[in-house]
């Protein structure tokens, strides 16, 4: 079977990481500034709950491994997690020191470390016996579903996971900008996760494998499919040659030598994936990148330290524009036409309304436009699983368990919160798998 | 401007910061580039039959990502002919006659090679004599340095040879390594001495190597205990030095070492009642460079709390310590919590829950057990940009970490204090408990 090649090799060079490790010294004299908080805030803060005292202080002890036992232990995607989390309004947001010396530890970098020396050293972690309880599937082979078997096989149960995909990890794979984590990171943890004795299969299910057949080999079955395609933008001219969706551009450059970006880019949306985008469009080559938002950047859903680093990539920014029209020239696209908005009182969720000012339209040539909506809520799978509950486009589940209204299925990431961070699927998929050992152990007893 | 000149037993200096006799006073060229830097005095390297030396020599605890909170070596005396250490000297005192030039000394326990070195040493112009009874390796094997200051007789008899001869000021140097340091200081008053010095090195062991199983420092794959200073060992210098100055039987002036890197500890020797300090292993880590900030602060401090010379406070908080039986058992303090400072880390809280007396609360009275349990349980999704952030702000300890002290409980024991990383957000205040003084002396009807 032909696979993509990964990583695609001139990205080290063009996406240099933006966080990069901390050398042993560096590490040390960090570790040494933790205070070794009780009932620490960081620790609440994080949604895997890693003990973050305990393991910083195994840094400053040289006890590594049972450092990285630590993080691995709450959180089985530690690697991914220490560069793609949003630490500012998570662990060191929550950190003491910003009341001390306005310097929280650097929890993200540190976690980097014992994650670094974890998968350098190659000792792995010790794989269970299977205990005689009827298998459980993992639909999605993303983080929600990583989190969700290994917390499961850790624990002696049997667990598959089913992707479409020829190489699981899902985003942390595919779609996650480069200079923030490489896809043969997310690959090592997918091994680890392979190593503890999970099972991987590449199958679409809802299409080469039906629900009635895993519900026939599967006793429990997790829902951890994330999102589906990228939403449409629903303007004239979306189809054309060199409109291409952000996570899709993402995913190609990262997968395919030679990838061309456009001279001049118009990226359209203002999420963390349009930053991404606008970034990645630099990196390669672009020379103008501009990106519109209808509204403006206080309430742009960005995070503030990413649009702070894409202005110094040399991404611009317009407010208040939206898409009318992708205009064609030579069967490409050529520009988009936009008209200026203007914003209304807050509606009942608490954002501004966006509204287009009438005869305000202008036009912005380019040669490549990436739309950055949002994504679309992957529900294909669920049209065959009667009886569970949508809620806004998304599964509903009991949050402490993820479990929805049919008690075979359960669910996290994604597809349930509508699109978060790495760490809230690792969560999602913990507190599920926790729940349905609960129900197996149960079966088996009762 | 405070005025820092010392006469200590009749050796004058321009300030009370001296070298301690060690590998910084090794030779005069050492020596003189120290006078440079602003050293009033230096005690000479040992001087006594050159000796050899092993390598490695040193090792050091460290602490929490900081070197050499303390020193151990296994060094030993000079390992340089007597003649040159003295032709040193008088090159020293000529070009530097108003710093003190004082030679440490250990030779055999002869009474005619005691008084050879006294008078060859005081004829090449050293300004006193320390006699070192205090070297804890090596040279004790021996019968030399610690051998003979562990034995108040022998300590006495030498400071008898020695100052039948001597006509400089004779400072006897005392170990620690023994039960009652005040046993030999009065044997070296009996024995005529002019000054003390404490302390020399404490008996140690600084680690062991755990890929090699060897202790250090490693000598070929063996190892032998050494002689500990530096930071760690103020708080025994300072004990040993409070026990001689306050002894009547006694009654020497002192020179105090140990542990001292900086004018704070300086001052707080002189406190004690110490007319010079001496520096060793703060001087090798950083250089002589140090006296500066030594004479610069020290200098400040004097000025700010009144005092002109170091006389002026010298023995000060000597009758601020006594023993455990006079103080006032109906003296009362308790733990405030400032909750405009406190950080929220709740070091304070699982310190009095698990090593004192359980008297710091946090959400009514919650065990620590049942606390972490509540936060592994919530649910913390990332907060969304924009909304969610917004609700945390920063600058402000949520209410709910910021713990409470029961005051009627607490027996101000300073524990949470001491833990606080929080300069002045724990402070330990007096509360009036109505009774009049009363110790354990005055309550069992023994003497005051």
């Amino acid at each position: 079977m032909s696979q993509p090649a990964l990583p695609v090799p001139d990205n080290r060079e063009r996406f240099p990481e933006l966080h990069p490790a901390l050398d042993a010294n560096a590490a040390l004299a960090e570790a040494n500034r933790c205070l070794f908080c009780f009932d620490a805030p960081c620790t609440a803060a994080c949604p895997t709950h890693i003990d973050v005292p305990r393991f910083i202080k195994k840094i400053s002890s040289g006890n590594l491994r049972g450092s990285a036992l630590t993080i691995l232990d709450a959180n089985i995607l530690g690697l991914s997690c220490s560069r793609v989390c949003p630490v500012d309004v998570l662990c060191e947001g929550a950190c003491v020191m910003l009341r001390y010396n306005q310097k929280p530890i650097e929890i993200g970098r540190l976690q980097r470390h014992a994650m670094d020396y974890f998968y350098a050293s190659g000792t792995g972690l010790p794989a269970r016996p299977p205990r005689s309880t009827k298998p459980v599937a993992c639909v999605g082979g993303g983080p929600a579903s990583l989190a969700c078997a290994a917390e499961l096989r850790r624990r002696g149960y049997t667990v598959t996971i089913f992707d479409n995909r020829p190489l699981p990890g899902g985003l942390n794979t595919y779609g996650i900008a480069e200079y923030k984590l490489r896809p043969s990171d997310s690959l090592r943890e997918v091994e680890l996760v392979r190593s503890l004795g999970v099972e991987f299969r590449q199958a679409e299910v809802g299409a080469t494998v039906s629900l009635d057949q895993l519900e026939k080999e599967f006793d429990l079955i997790f829902l951890g499919a994330g999102l589906g395609a990228m939403e449409r933008l629903g303007i004239p001219g979306e189809q054309l040659p060199g409109v291409i969706g952000a996570l899709h551009f993402i995913e190609r450059y990262k997968t395919f030598p030679g990838f061309q970006v456009g001279r001049r880019v118009v990226v359209i949306g203002g999420g963390n994936t349009a930053i991404d985008a606008a970034n990645a469009a630099r990196r390669l080559g672009a020379e103008e990148v501009h990106l519109f938002y209808r509204r403006t950047e206080k309430e742009m859903p960005a995070f503030p330290f990413e649009y702070h680093n894409s202005k110094v990539e040399g991404v611009r920014f317009h407010w208040l524009a939206q898409p009318l029209e992708i205009v064609a020239r030579d069967g490409r696209a050529a520009s988009v036409k936009f008209a200026e908005t203007r914003l209304e009182e807050p509606d009942a969720t608490g954002r501004r309304r966006a509204t287009p000012v009438p005869g305000s339209d202008f036009e912005v040539a380019c040669d490549m436009v990436i739309p950055a909506l949002g994504q679309s809520r992957f529900i294909a799978v669920l049209h065959e699983s009667r009886g569970i509950e949508l809620e806004g486009g998304s599964i509903a589940v009991d949050r402490p368990t993820g479990r929805t209204a049919n008690p075979r299925y359960y669910a996290g990431g994604d597809c349930v919160n509508g699109g978060r961070e790495v760490v809230d699927a690792v969560a999602d998929g913990k507190r599920a798998a926790l729940a349905m050992a609960r129900q197996l152990e149960g079966s088996t007893n009762g | 401007m405070a005025d820092l000149t010392t006469n200590f037993a009749g050796i004058r200096s321009p300030n009370p910061f001296w070298l301690a006799s060690g590998p910084p006073t090794n030779c005069g060229e050492q020596i003189m580039r120290a006078f440079d830097k602003g050293w009033g005095g230096a005690v000479w390297k040992t001087i006594g039959d050159p000796i050899v030396n092993v390598s490695s020599r040193y090792s050091s605890l460290d602490w929490n990502g900081q070197r050499m909170m303390g020193l151990n070596n296994i060094e030993l005396i000079t390992d340089r002919p007597i003649a040159v250490n003295l032709r040193e000297i008088t090159e020293v005192k000529k070009r530097y006659p108003a710093h003190a030039v004082v030679a440490s000394l250990m030779v055999e326990s002869k009474r005619e090679t005691w008084h050879d070195i006294v008078k060859r040493t005081e004829d090449a112009g050293a300004d006193g004599l320390e006699l070192n009874f205090g070297c804890p390796h090596g040279m004790s094997e021996r019968g030399m340095g610690s051998a003979v200051g562990q034995v108040p007789e022998y300590a006495c008899m030498i400071t008898e040879w020695v100052k039948e001869v001597a006509r400089t000021p004779v400072i006897v140097k005392l170990t620690p390594n023994i039960t009652d340091i005040r046993a030999v200081a009065r044997a070296a008053r009996r024995g005529g001495a002019d000054a003390l010095s404490a302390i020399n090195t404490i008996n140690s062991i600084t680690g062991i190597d755990l890929d090699t199983l060897t202790p250090r420092p490693n000598v070929g794959g063996r190892s032998a205990h050494g002689g500990y200073c530096g930071p760690a060992v103020k708080p025994i210098a300072l004990h040993l030095v409070q026990q001689i100055a306050s002894d009547p039987e006694v009654g020497l002036p002192i020179s105090g070492i140990g542990g001292i890197s900086g004018w704070r500890e300086a001052a707080e020797f002189i406190l004690l009642g110490c007319g010079t300090v001496q520096v060793c292993t703060a001087a090798m880590r950083y250089g002589y460079r140090i006296v500066e900030d030594m004479i610069d602060g020290l200098s400040n401090w004097m000025d700010e709390k009144g005092f002109r010379t170091i006389d002026d406070l010298r023995g000060m908080s000597l009758p601020k310590i006594t023993e455990w039986k006079n103080l006032d058992l109906n003296f009362k303090i308790v733990a405030r919590i400032n909750r405009d400072t406190c950080i929220g880390c709740d070091l304070c809280y699982i310190a009095c829950w698990d090593g004192a007396h359980q008297c710091i609360h946090l959400d009514g009275h919650a065990l620590p057990a049942g606390l972490e349990a509540a936060s592994r349980a919530r649910i913390s999704p990332t907060p969304i940009a924009k909304l969610d952030v917004a609700a945390l702000p920063h600058g402000i300890t949520p209410p709910v970490r910021i713990p409470r002290v029961d005051e009627e409980e607490c027996v101000g024991c300073n524990l949470c204090w001491l833990v606080c990383p929080v300069e002045n957000c724990i402070t330990m205040e007096q509360v009036d408990t109505g009774k009049p003084r009363e110790s354990w002396a005055m309550r069992t009807g023994g003497p005051a």
